[in-house]
C-alpha cells in the first residue's frame, strides 16, 4: 500500500491524518510537500497523526526528522500522534523517541500547543 | 525456498520494493517470526536502498545483485552494488548527539540493529552487504532433511 494524506482543521491546529508506507520515493516526498505547503501556508501547529502509518524505513524517519526541524525553523511546533509498535521501536531503536513531542491522545495533542 | 537464490535488479527504487518483497517471502517461507521477517525484510530494503542510490547512484547501465542463502544455522543475504565503493570510516555514528537531527545516514544502523551479524566490504568495484540471520522457525528446521 503506498502513502495516503489528508488534512484537518482541529481549534487552529493541522491534523495531517497519515495512512501506508512512509518509505523512500513517494511516500517521503508527498510527506516532505505536504508540511512545506501547510507551512507556506501559515499553518504551524502541525500534528502528524501515524495511527495508520504500518512501515516506515530509514527515508521515512528521514522526512519525520526534517518535517520536524523545517517546522521548527520557521517558528511552528510539530507533535506526533498514535504511533503504531513499529513505528514506536524504530523511533527508541534510533533514540529519536525523546525528540519529538509523541502524544497519544489527539486532544491533549491539539491542546498541548503553545 | 532451494538452497540458494540469487537475483539481478536495475538500479531503480521498483528494486527496493523487489528486494524487501522477495526478503519477506523466503524468510517467511524459512519459518522465521513475524517479527524476525519484519527485522529481515527491512535490513534488506535497507541495503537495496544503499546499492541503489549510493552505489549505483541510480545508473542504468549498473545492476544490484541480491542473494538468499539458506544455511545449517539461518538465513545469509548478500546485496551488491557496482559502485564506487563506501569510506565506512566516513559514516556518522547516528546516535550521537549532533547527529540526532540528520535527515540520512540510518541505514547501516538499522541493518545491524535488525540482523545478527552484518559484513560490509567496500571495493573499487562496488559493495558487498553480507546480513545473516541465524535460527529458523520450526517448519524450516522440519524442511531441512528433505532437501
Amino acid at each position: 500500500m503506498s502513502m495516503k494524506l489528508s488534512t484537518r482543521q482541529v481549534d487552529g491546529v493541522t491534523i495531517v491524518d497519515c495512512s501506508g508506507r512512509i518509505t523512500l520515493g513517494e511516500g517521503s516526498v508527498m510527506m516532505r510537500d505536504t508540511v512545506r505547503d501547510l507551512l507556506a501556508k501559515g499553518n504551524k501547529k502541525i500534528v502528524l497523526n501515524l495511527g495508520e502509518v504500518n512501515y516506515i524505513d530509514s527515508s521515512g524517519i528521514g522526512e519525520l526528522v526534517s518535517a520536524y526541524t523545517t517546522t521548527k525553523n520557521q517558528g511552528g511546533e510539530l507533535k506526533l500522534l498514535h504511533l503504531t509498535k513499529k513505528v514506536h521501536d524504530l523511533l527508541q531503536i534510533t533514540k529519536l523517541y525523546t525528540v519529538f513531542d509523541v502524544k497519544d491522545d489527539e486532544a491533549a495533542a491539539v491542546k498541548g500547543f503553545k | 525456498m532451494e538452497q540458494s537464490v540469487s537475483y539481478t535488479f536495475d538500479s531503480t527504487l521498483d528494486t527496493v520494493d523487489h528486494a524487501e518483497e522477495q526478503a519477506t517471502r523466503i524468510a517467511t517461507e524459512l519459518g522465521f517470526s513475524d517479527e524476525e521477517v519484519m527485522q529481515i525484510s527491512m535490513a534488506v530494503r535497507e541495503g537495496a536502498v544503499n546499492a541503489v542510490l549510493h552505489g549505483n547512484a541510480y545508473a542504468p547501465d549498473k545492476k544490484v545483485m541480491l542473494a538468499f542463502e539458506r544455511t545449517a544455522d539461518g538465513l545469509v543475504i548478500t546485496i551488491r552494488d557496482q559502485g564506487r565503493g563506501i569510506d565506512l570510516g566516513s559514516i556518522p555514528n547516528p546516535l550521537a548527539p549532533e547527529n540526532l537531527l540528520k535527515t540520512s545516514g540510518r541505514g547501516i544502523f538499522l541493518m545491524r540493529s535488525f540482523m545478527d551479524e552484518v559484513e560490509i566490504r567496500p571495493s573499487q568495484t562496488g559493495t558487498e552487504v553480507k546480513l545473516i540471520k541465524h535460527g529458523r522457525g520450526s517448519s524450516a528446521a522440519g524442511k531441512e532433511g528433505s532437501q
